[in-house]
């Protein structure tokens, strides 16, 4: 197996005053090529920052991060957003579509970062949009689309590129729970043809779609396993009866 | 990203919020107006002077002798001499004596407000004037001290003569002349205050007149406007030997004193230019002012760019492009502004107020960089964000 994403004794430590803020407290993993990974965790349990870090939006305090061999922790500016471009593709809770932009053209731009040219960018556009199954509304613009079309062309976004890492931010927190399903169904489609997903989310009962859990809390890993085992959807601080009322964290 | 690509993105971004555009680029377009419209008026008034010396001859010279500290003269007879052995570089030249007094046509009870001339008898080919009716003074006429005159078509209108000025008399100082000859008009509108309303009369009468015993002004006419330089050294040459004193005399060239006036108008065109340039620099910031609330209200875009892969380098060019974009666009709108504004004002002013093409590339130029150099500082603030920051913004 090829490890794509490995996190080595990852610190993400914020001063705040006089207090010290461990947002990631010596995290480790490994993510291989073609796994389905959900990152689960509370508010403020890290995994925002584990998503940030995987996403190149922000640089470990300490630690080493490899992304496809490559050490990317302590890379300039520029030098992350080409990879950013090449290798991950988000999905946004919000969507993150650009309202003036149509939909084709919002899929296009990280393909017109990546410096395509402009016939090959729409080819690949429409691709991804077939996949989804927006091909009909590429001229329209994102307000005109619902909730879960909305998703679904940040989805088709993503896709693009064909980028080595899908890193999903809570992809069905503003959808109902039918459109969410779908959402978390075709993630399910995208992981059995192979690609590299990763999901972080609050929700176990979204968790559980992955195929192995990552959980977190005050910035450590409580645990690394498959998610049908039945401690993966255990707050291991809190007793099993409590936890079925227990309401996630909003972020 | 491209540059075009920026730029259509731009021009979509702007059309979005066409009232905020417009309000935008008004600095702008004031300041471009104001500058292409002053260019225009002074091209115009510039071009009209042009015209006015070139109606008077850009080939002419003008000989003054003062005679300063010399006991020595120039004659009449010399100037003849040396006019005679360059006729290749000059073409005609005449004595002009100015000379004042009452001038009362027959029948009439009050004197007529007039100009009197002497002159000799190339002063016709000097001036390039036509003869409509009779003759022009001769020779003869000069050695003569013939009590001749030669009028303006004022004095054949129906105001003095009514057609009949040639062989009438006229009383100049009391003393009767008559008339040999009548100008073709050189004005469109022949009255009493047009240039059509002279009096010219052999220079030895006037010398007489005036109680001056010698010439003092000649008017010399080049055979071309290449040869008014040659005609210029020829004379000061031939008068340094009479006189041995360069404060004696003095030779002056009509194009010398236009070139000097054109550069003069140029140089006040272009002082009031810059001061209304001032508005361009107000409009300027008006720009930086909207990318810096353009920026921060796009925040979340900036964020999402971002995480897509752009590079700070890509976000910088959007916002440069687009505060380009705007002022360009001003500019454009400031040009066509200026311009009607010149054509009616040119109008009003009866002149030829046209920009010329160097200054609409200039401002369509300055505006550009003005876009640039107010756009770079929101830009550079949008590049920097920090893409966790700006996609958490809302």
């Amino acid at each position: 197996m090829q490890e794509l994403i490995v996190f080595d004794h990852i610190f993400k430590i914020y001063e705040m005053g006089d207090t010290q803020v461990r947002a990631a407290d010596d995290i480790s993993f490994k993510i291989n090529k073609g796994e389905f990974v959900a990152i689960v965790g509370q508010s403020g349990s890290g995994k925002s920052t584990c998503m940030n870090i995987i996403g190149l939006l922000d640089v470990p305090t300490s630690g080493s991060y490899f992304l496809g061999g490559e050490d990317v922790s302590h890379m300039n500016d520029n030098a992350l957003a080409k990879i950013r471009n090449r290798m991950l593709g988000f999905i946004f809770q919000q969507y993150n579509l650009i309202p003036k932009l149509t939909v084709i053209e919002n899929v296009e731009l990280p393909l017109l970062y990546a410096g395509i040219s402009k016939s090959k960018r729409r080819k690949m556009a429409l691709d991804a949009l077939e996949k989804v199954g927006l091909s009909d509304k590429a001229k329209n613009l994102p307000s005109q689309l619902s909730g879960g079309q909305q998703q679904r062309a940040s989805i088709a976004r993503a896709l693009a590129g064909n980028p080595s890492v899908i890193l999903a931010d809570e992809p069905t927190g503003a959808l109902d729970s039918r459109t969410g399903r779908e959402v978390l169904e075709f993630l399910q489609k995208l992981h059995s043809e192979g690609n590299t997903i990763v999901l972080i989310t609050h929700d176990n009962s979204i968790a559980v779609k992955a195929q192995r859990i990552i959980r977190l809390q005050d910035g450590k890993v409580v645990f690394d396993g498959p998610s049908h085992l039945p401690e993966a959807v255990v707050n291991p601080d809190v007793p099993i009866e409590l936890q079925k009322n227990e309401k996630g964290g909003d972020e | 990203m491209g540059i075009f690509q920026s730029f259509i993105l731009a021009l979509k971004s702007l059309l979005n919020n066409k009232m905020r555009a417009f309000l935008t680029m008004l600095g702008i377009i004031i300041g471009v107006g104001a500058v292409i419209l002053i260019m225009s008026l002074g091209n115009g008034m510039t071009s009209d002077i042009s015209s006015t010396f070139e109606s008077m001859g850009t080939k002419t010279l003008t000989v003054t002798l003062t005679g300063r500290g010399s006991t020595r003269s120039f004659s009449e007879d010399d100037m003849f001499e040396f006019v005679e052995e360059n006729r290749q570089y000059i073409e005609a030249f005449s004595p002009t004596v100015s000379t004042s007094g009452t001038v009362r046509p027959t029948g009439w009870t009050e004197d007529l407000s007039t100009s009197i001339t002497g002159v000799g008898e190339e002063w016709l080919t000097v001036k390039n004037y036509e003869t409509e009716d009779g003759r022009f003074i001769s020779y003869v006429d000069c050695k003569t001290r013939a009590k001749v005159c030669y009028v303006g078509a004022y004095y054949n209108t129906k105001e003095v003569y009514d057609g009949n000025a040639v062989g009438s008399r006229i009383k100049i100082n009391g003393d009767i002349y008559t008339i040999i000859g009548v100008c073709d008009a050189i004005s469109e509108a022949v009255d009493e205050d047009s240039s059509d309303n002279f009096m010219v009369i052999p220079y030895t009468v006037a010398s007489r007149l005036s109680r001056r015993r010698t010439v003092s002004n000649y008017t010399l006419l080049a055979s071309s406007d290449e040869n008014v330089e040659i005609a210029k050294q020829l004379t000061l040459n031939r008068l340094y030997k009479t006189y041995e004193d360069e404060n004696a005399y003095a030779v002056g060239a009509l194009a010398e004193m236009l070139d000097m006036l054109t550069d003069l108008l140029d140089t006040l065109v272009l002082v009031i230019a810059a001061i209304a340039a001032i508005s361009l620099l107000v409009g300027g910031i008006g720009i930086m002012n909207i990318m810096l609330v353009s920026v921060t209200e796009r925040t979340r875009e900036i964020g999402i760019r971002k995480a897509l892969g752009a590079k700070k380098r890509d976000i910088k060019l959007q916002f440069v492009i687009e505060a380009m974009t705007t002022s360009l666009i001003g500019g454009i709108f400031g040009i066509a502004f200026g311009i009607v504004g010149a054509n009616i004002a040119g109008k009003l002013l009866s002149m030829q107020a046209v920009p010329s093409l160097s200054s609409i590339l200039l401002s369509v130029g300055i505006s550009v960089g003005i876009g640039v150099l107010f756009g770079y500082l929101p830009a550079n603030k949008a590049a920097n964000l920090n893409p966790i920051d700006a996609l958490r913004h809302d």
